[in-house]
């Protein structure tokens, strides 16, 4: 059959240059390889040159793989499957990348550019490094170059080729009996990306942390090439690699979480997610890594761990790949891609790196030197292995616990995740955090080799009396007193908060009492800083986290444990205030944006205390993809000290327009009222009820209706409508019964002898529009932020200050 | 032996206890009769989801209910104390967190899929042809 319309050409192009950088990376780590065993230069030499070629060739290939499907993906070609089904006619073009990245092989791809970008630094600048780290780049190239091309070996399908033409993907579709099929509707408009990635957040989130999963193969590369070569002064050009792999990581690391924050409804920036752990844990390591690279550097021990942690760091980036991407994980992620045929391909990726590696650094294990004199306990590098050590062991415990799927996998068993696994990781990691704040806060002020007990107590005692001051202050004024898991929890959480606070202090403190104030050598202390604000970012954030869509509507419809209370949705009708703790909502209207697809709900927020009042505007974004339903893009309003978070967990949209009025009743104590499904009592008016002080000010007057409800089904609900006078002024407090759609108002006392008042209720024929609220209060998550900058600051400013003594 | 070799065996010692103490908190997947053995345990269950089942009102965001099949084809009913997940119709398989208690089970957590990530295969690539929007 003739199909109309169809470009071919791209895709041709496209799969041909996957496999010229299959075919040029296997080449390029053949020449490589050779080059590096060589002795005789001139021999070298060529072969290096050779390589060279081979390694441009695939870097070409690379960039034409990425330009042809970003070509494809922007000019929406829909006859590719890849086009099709993660774009569409009407997405903003500033979301087109993130449709590459939303595919498997897109991120493969990036992955590949990425590793080539670093391999042309390592030869620009690290010539005498270059043979043996690009084999190991040229060689990781060729296995992701098989992710990328698709074909058939002996039956078996290697990997998946994004330049797939629709009708080969899925020759099965009955569209394809119509050679015009690219004008169907569907078809011609694409399936569009899914509405939770169409956020800014997901345009570089992916690119940053790619980036980082990619460099961690530079300081492997380096290990592998000091066990081959049995030459171990890699060392110090790997530290700045280091520093840059664990920046641009933690930064990647730290910006999927702010995409979490903004967009997901996880209700927090970390959820300890298999997803996110798999990424955290190479960086951990690498932490690691640098650490006892740098102790080697200064004083020769550290060595044979440095290589370890290099070489694990690699492995669990791979790990991670196979965890997020074979589908293992399907039924404890949110996150992991379901089901893949590749897993085997992905266990290979682990295996050829890990297995040799290892195997090597057990051979050279001996002849990697080493000082057998023992570390004194008086010296900075007996600390900074200490911390090392505790970081992996953090990792090994992370690593164990994101693993359960695998070994399930692996043994046959059933065994699942802990009820509250947030509990678990919390729990441990805040010991972790403990160790890890002192250990940072106080290793600086030992002295390589060996330290006076005078000098260094002698200067730690001031960062030590402030912190502690500070910590205590801080755990009084900010009145923690999160008591979720108990009186062990909150004493660890106030240890820790002193241990952060103490790693800030004496870290500060020590650019002048120790660097003498030369902030250019300071960057260490800096990211040490920052790494501690990052801890009291965290540790406040989540121990103060605060629902405030508590439903205070007073309708018990559940128990309540001790545990958790889930009653963390608030119902809205539109237009009616609704109590919410200290705020008054109401929502007021939507608006439905066209060119975004999005619904927008404008949320008024007043305090009761009239100190405040703004409004807030969530939305809701129609789910494409085939799926029903709404996904909902949460609104922030950002105080300096902590954030409201707002998102529609639910709306009901009423298809008639609320006409209905108040209607005015007069009453006396015990009269009834009907309304359509029922009848109302009016129990007894009460003057400043206790029950109620959190609706009224000290300084107001406050009388509230005492009224029940009876539905004609026999339901009972209780309503408390009321005024609250203050001088001359008084603020009307109405009452909802959500269920019956009854809104009550005490409108007057008309005769205070016989208690004779007037309500207003309002009923609304059908259902009014709704909406279900979930408000939480972040409190100082801007700590955290701050934090992250500084450290990646501290970071860069310690490659530059290392860069620099290098050169010079 | 050295000072670092004490501390090495005591971060391992520490290691395993904290993931043997773990092991202790797992929960296991089980069926809907194995389940109901265990009552007010912790357990997790893969089940199918009944969607004629959904009985959930906007009103009262923090109560939904719904049945659910398991593959051996027993049924169970579910109570969840929270808002209806958003796409949850379109799950057919979901993990649940939670406990039996007397003949229901009560619903701590509902793992759906991170919708991007649903298997492209061709009948779900063919729903969403076939879509209205």
């Amino acid at each position: 059959m003739q199909y109309i319309d169809e470009h071919l050409l791209p895709g041709q192009l496209g799969h041909f240059f996957a496999i010229l950088s299959l075919v040029a990376s296997v080449l390029a780590t053949i020449a490589y390889f050779k080059a590096n065993r060589l002795q005789v230069v001139q021999e070298k030499t060529s072969w290096l040159q050779l390589a060279r070629v081979f390694f441009f060739i695939e870097t070409i290939a690379v960039f034409a793989v990425f330009i042809l499907i970003y070509y494809i993906v922007s000019n929406h070609y829909h006859e590719y499957f890849f086009a099709w089904n993660h774009s569409s006619l009407s997405l903003p073009p500033k979301y087109l990348l993130a449709c590459i990245w939303e595919d498997q092989s897109g991120s493969f791809l990036l992955w590949n550019i990425w590793h080539c970008v670093l391999g042309w630094i390592i030869i620009w600048k690290n010539k005498k490094w270059e043979a043996p780290v690009l084999t190991v780049i040229n060689f990781a190239q060729f296995c992701i170059a098989t992710m990328l091309i698709g074909l058939y070996v002996f039956d078996v399908k290697i990997g998946n080729n994004p330049f797939i033409l629709w009708r080969h993907e899925m020759s099965q579709l009955p569209i394809f009996s119509d050679p015009n099929y690219l004008q169907l509707p569907r078809v011609h408009e694409g399936n569009d990306l899914n509405t939770l990635l169409q956020n800014y957040w997901m345009v570089i989130h992916p690119p940053v942390l790619f980036l980082g999963f990619a460099s961690t193969i530079i300081p492997f590369a380096f290990a592998y090439a000091g066990l081959v070569n049995k030459d171990h002064s890699w060392i110090k050009t790997a530290i700045p690699w280091t520093s840059f792999s664990a920046a641009i990581l933690g930064t990647g690391i730290m910006m999927g979480a702010a995409w979490a924050y903004e967009s997901l409804n996880f209700g927090g920036y970390w959820a300890w997610d298999p997803v996110e752990n798999a990424s955290l844990v190479p960086w951990l390591t690498l932490i690691a890594g640098l650490h006892t690279n740098i102790v080697y550097k200064a004083t020769g021990y550290s060595l044979r761990s440095t290589y370890f942690f290099y070489i694990i760091t690699f492995t669990l980036v791979l790990y991670s790949t196979f965890l997020t991407r074979s589908g293992v994980l399907g039924d404890t992620s949110v996150h992991a891609f379901v089901g893949s045929d590749m897993t085997a391909q992905l266990v290979l990726f682990v295996v050829v790196f890990f297995v040799p590696a290892i195997v090597y650094f057990a051979i050279r294990y001996k002849s990697i030197p080493t000082i057998t004199k023992e570390e004194n306990t008086n010296s900075r590098e007996f600390w900074m292995f200490i911390g090392s050590l505790v970081l992996f062991l953090s990792s090994i415990i992370i690593i164990s616990k994101t693993s359960i799927p695998v070994f399930n996998k692996i043994f046959k068993t059933n065994v699942a995740p802990p009820e509250d696994p947030l509990k678990e990781y919390n729990q441990i990691q805040i010991f972790i955090a403990i160790i890890i704040g002192i250990l940072t806060a106080t290793t600086q002020y030992f002295k390589y080799k060996n330290t006076s007990n005078s000098f260094f107590g002698k200067r730690i005692v001031l960062p030590t009396v402030i912190a502690l001051v500070l910590s205590i202050l801080i755990i009084v004024f900010a009145n923690i007193n999160y008591d979720k898991y108990g009186i062990g929890f909150l004493i660890a959480i106030y240890v820790a908060i002193f241990g952060s606070i103490y790693a800030i202090v004496a870290n500060a403190m020590y650019i002048w009492s120790g660097l003498k104030g030369k902030l250019k050598a300071a960057g260490a202390s800096v990211a040490h800083v920052g790494f501690g604000l990052v801890l009291v970012g965290i540790l406040l954030s989540s121990a103060k986290k605060n629902v405030l869509s508590q439903n205070t509507t007073g309708i018990a419809v559940f128990k309540k444990d001790k545990r958790e209370d889930p009653a963390e949705n608030i119902t809205l009708f539109k237009r009616v205030p609704t109590d919410m703790g200290k705020y008054t909502v109401t929502y007021v209207t939507d608006t439905f944006n066209v060119a975004e697809k999005k619904t927008y709900f404008e949320i008024d927020f007043k305090s009761k205390d009239g100190k405040e009042h703004f409004k807030l505007y969530p939305d809701l974004m129609k789910n494409n993809k085939g799926m029903e339903g709404m996904s909902a893009n949460p609104a922030a309003r950002h105080y300096f000290n902590k954030d409201i978070f707002v998102y529609i967990s639910a709306y009901e949209q009423n298809k008639e327009n609320d006409t209905a009025v108040f209607r005015k009743k007069e009453l006396k104590v015990g009269d009834t009222v009907f309304y359509g499904n029922g009848f109302v009592v009016l129990n007894k008016i009460e003057v400043n009820p206790k029950s109620l002080q959190t609706k009224y000010n000290a300084d107001e007057q406050a009388l509230f209706l005492n009224i029940t409800v009876l539905s004609k089904d026999g339901k009972q609900y209780n309503a408390m409508p009321g005024i609250a006078l203050k001088g001359n002024s008084l603020r009307d407090i109405p009452d909802t019964v959500p269920q019956q759609s009854l809104a009550i108002k005490f409108n007057k006392l008309i005769d205070p002898k016989t208690s004779t008042i007037e309500i207003g209720i309002k009923e609304s024929a059908a259902v009014s529009d709704l909406i279900t609220l979930k408000v939480y209060e972040f409190p100082w998550i801007i700590i955290l932020w701050i934090g992250i900058i500084l450290m990646v600051i501290g970071f860069i400013m310690s490659i530059l200050y290392r860069l620099n003594r290098m050169t010079s | 032996m050295k000072k670092i070799h004490i501390i090495i065996l005591v971060l391992i010692a520490a290691a395993i206890t904290i993931l043997i103490s773990y092991t202790g908190n797992l929960t296991t997947y089980e069926t809907i009769a194995s389940a109901k053995q265990k009552q007010g345990k912790p357990v997790k269950l893969i089940v199918m989801l009944d969607k004629s089942s959904i009985q959930y009102d906007a009103k009262n965001p923090n109560y939904l209910t719904f049945s659910v099949i398991d593959t051996l084809g027993n049924k169970v009913n579910v109570v969840y104390h929270n808002s209806k997940p958003e796409n949850m119709e379109m799950s057919k398989q979901i993990v649940l967190g939670g406990r039996m208690e007397g003949d229901h089970f009560e619903c701590k957590d509902i793992l759906l899929k991170c919708p991007s990530k649903y298997k492209d295969d061709a009948k779900a690539v063919n729903n969403s042809i076939n879509a209205s929007n």
